[in-house]
């Protein structure tokens, strides 16, 4: 998808397919044929940029299939650059207004406790919408309403459009944070598939009725090295030699059977 | 100077917010909306009420009594409010999200044309405060609110005029598929359309009211009330005052403008509760200049490019055009 584009959200959504493998190979209970089942589980992604990520996560989950690929970015696409609700199958929400996920995961979080459907909501979200002041009114009204249905995913890549995201606005101590406001927290290595799958299993045990956050400490890149180590930009350019070193990379050094 | 003080008007003041706009003397009813929405919704249980701690200044406490397990209260945070409402929205319940109008729109600008009206959700948004309805000064007043509602593709926008617009608009805004922001009046709530004979709220309708060959008011909200006491002073001067009410501000009923401004008065006049810039007034100049209908006058009567004082509301009204007497002696003036 990158390839087609010539750049993108290429370091996010690395650092980020850990969580994303995690979710959709492990944890969500969907039917990839039926992308509006009643009883899925609800995955908002409320950082609508990562969209280059969750497609792929979509397509691995078969909800949408891989030969739409390379039509993202392109006009009239099913896949568009920042994701869409109204474009694409399996997309709970139109994010990239940063700071919207979590608001929207409250209400449906509410309205499916009304129903009496036992889904789960899952908002993904990026540390830069920390910044944003709808991300705490969500986060004192899910503790209030007692919303164990409710569990939020935080990408801590610490970096922002104008740099790292503790310099563009200082965030920590995170855990502490969000245990005040009333939530379960965890904290894991994003990158550590283990980690991240016992974190899942433990959000999704709890009977407290007390919504979940788990906060994943990613690098930007992750798997492979010439971008792990590139300067952190918030949008990495890509040379055209650069995708196949890459893939090639990442098909190396392929998990074996962690989601197995 | 004491001495004078005796033969000056007493001094207004300025009175709680909840007060109501009813003139002394006048027909009401009490809580038109929330009484409406408990009828509703008890045969409709995909009705819900949130709130960003005003339902009690918003009528909707009587919801919250009538179903308390459909009752969710946001706390005093708008972005929630609107946020939660659309996701209630997409789990197939019809919300309802009542706040005051400044903080509904002006704070929660972006959840409502991000998370609500992009996805056409179907979250209906009663706001109360309209215009000039309090004396609290530019952070109350919500004179600018149909301008920024009106930029959002595909809301549909309301501005009942009385207790019976707002009764008669709940059921139909409830069944309307999509995202609507209505204006609300509480409290103890002016009765005035019942006395127009076969008069009949319908969503996206306007209606004349009463016909008059001198001028033409179209008007929306409680300016028609306003608009309906001053064509019974100007027919005492033999001038004849039409009256189009045009509740539903998105979409403009277009057709029923273009026929009532057709009839050739010697003015019209569009008379709202909210600022010239970007309500019903350029909704309605823009609708006939698009069809090539040119009235012989045209005034706006809406309420001024500027933020307005605090202080009382009849002072208020006179201050800004909005009064019985001042909307009266406006059009007057012209005509002379």
């Amino acid at each position: 998808m990158g390839e087609v584009q010539g750049q993108g959200y290429i370091g996010q959504a690395l650092g980020w397919a850990d969580v994303l493998a995690v979710a959709y190979g492990h944890a969500l209970k969907l039917r990839p044929a039926d992308p509006e089942w009643e009883g899925r589980d609800r995955f908002l992604l409320s950082h609508g940029h990562y969209a280059i990520a969750h497609y792929a996560a979509l397509i691995e989950a078969g909800v949408i299939p891989e030969s739409e690929l390379d039509s993202y970015g392109s006009d009239d696409s099913r896949l568009p650059m920042s994701g869409m609700a109204t474009y694409t199958p399996g997309m709970e929400m139109s994010g990239g207004s940063l700071g919207q996920g979590l608001v929207i995961g409250v209400g449906m979080a509410l309205a499916l406790r009304l129903k009496g459907n036992p889904a789960f909501v899952y908002n993904s979200m990026s540390d830069g919408e920390l910044d944003e002041g709808s991300t705490w009114e969500a986060a004192m009204g899910a503790a209030h309403h007692g919303l164990g249905n409710l569990i939020c995913l935080v990408d801590i890549n610490n970096q922002q459009a104008d740099g790292p995201s503790g310099k563009v606005m200082g965030f920590e101590p995170l855990h502490d944070k969000w245990a005040a406001f009333g939530w379960h927290v965890q904290r894991v290595d994003g990158n550590d598939l283990p980690a991240v799958l016992a974190a899942f299993d433990t959000a999704r045990a709890l009977t407290e009725a007390k919504p979940r956050v788990i906060l994943c400490d990613t690098l930007m890149g992750k798997g492979v090295p010439f971008l792990e180590q590139r300067e952190k930009n918030h949008f990495i350019r890509v040379d055209p030699p650069e995708w196949q070193q890459a893939l090639a990379i990442l098909d190396q050094n392929q998990p074996q059977g962690a989601l197995a | 100077m004491s001495s004078t003080t005796a033969e000056k008007k007493p001094r207004l003041t300025t009175s709680a917010m909840i007060a109501s706009i009813a003139s002394e003397g006048q027909k009401v009813q009490a809580a038109p909306f929330g009484k409406a929405l408990v009828e509703y919704a008890a045969s409709h249980p995909e009705v819900v009420g949130l709130t960003a701690d005003l339902a009690k200044y918003t009528d909707l406490h009587l919801f919250a009594q009538a179903y308390p397990e459909r009752f969710f209260q946001m706390g005093m945070a708008e972005q929630l409010l609107m946020g939660a409402a659309g996701g209630m929205a997409k789990e197939g319940l019809v919300p309802f999200a009542t706040t005051y109008a400044v903080f509904g729109t002006r704070r929660a600008y972006d959840f409502i044309h991000q998370v609500i009206a992009e996805e056409n959700l179907n979250v209906k948004i009663c706001c109360a405060l309209p215009g000039l309805t309090t004396g609290y000064g530019p952070s109350h007043q919500a004179t600018e609110d149909l301008a920024m509602m009106r930029g959002i593709p595909g809301l549909t926008i309301v501005d009942p005029c009385d207790a019976l617009d707002i009764a008669q608009a709940v059921p139909q805004i409830a069944a309307h598929k999509g995202p609507v922001y209505m204006r609300l009046l509480r409290g103890q709530v002016p009765m005035v359309l019942d006395e127009i004979e076969g008069y009949r709220f319908e969503l996206g309708k306007a209606k004349l009211l009463r016909d008059g060959g001198d001028v033409l008011v179209i008007s929306s909200g409680i300016l028609t009330m306003r608009a309906l006491e001053v064509a019974q002073d100007l027919a005492a001067d033999n001038v004849g005052v039409a009256v189009l009410h045009c509740p539903t501000i998105k979409p403009l009923d277009e057709a029923a403008i273009l026929e009532a401004v057709r009839y050739k008065h010697r003015l019209v006049v569009v008379a709202e509760n909210h600022s010239v810039i970007g309500g019903l007034g350029e909704a309605v100049a823009s609708t006939l200049l698009r069809h090539r209908v040119q009235p012989a006058g045209f005034l706006l009567a809406g309420l001024p490019d500027a933020f307005l004082d605090a202080g009382a509301l009849p002072t208020l009204h006179d201050r800004y055009g909005i009064s019985r007497s001042v909307l009266g002696a406006r059009i007057k003036a012209w005509l002379a």
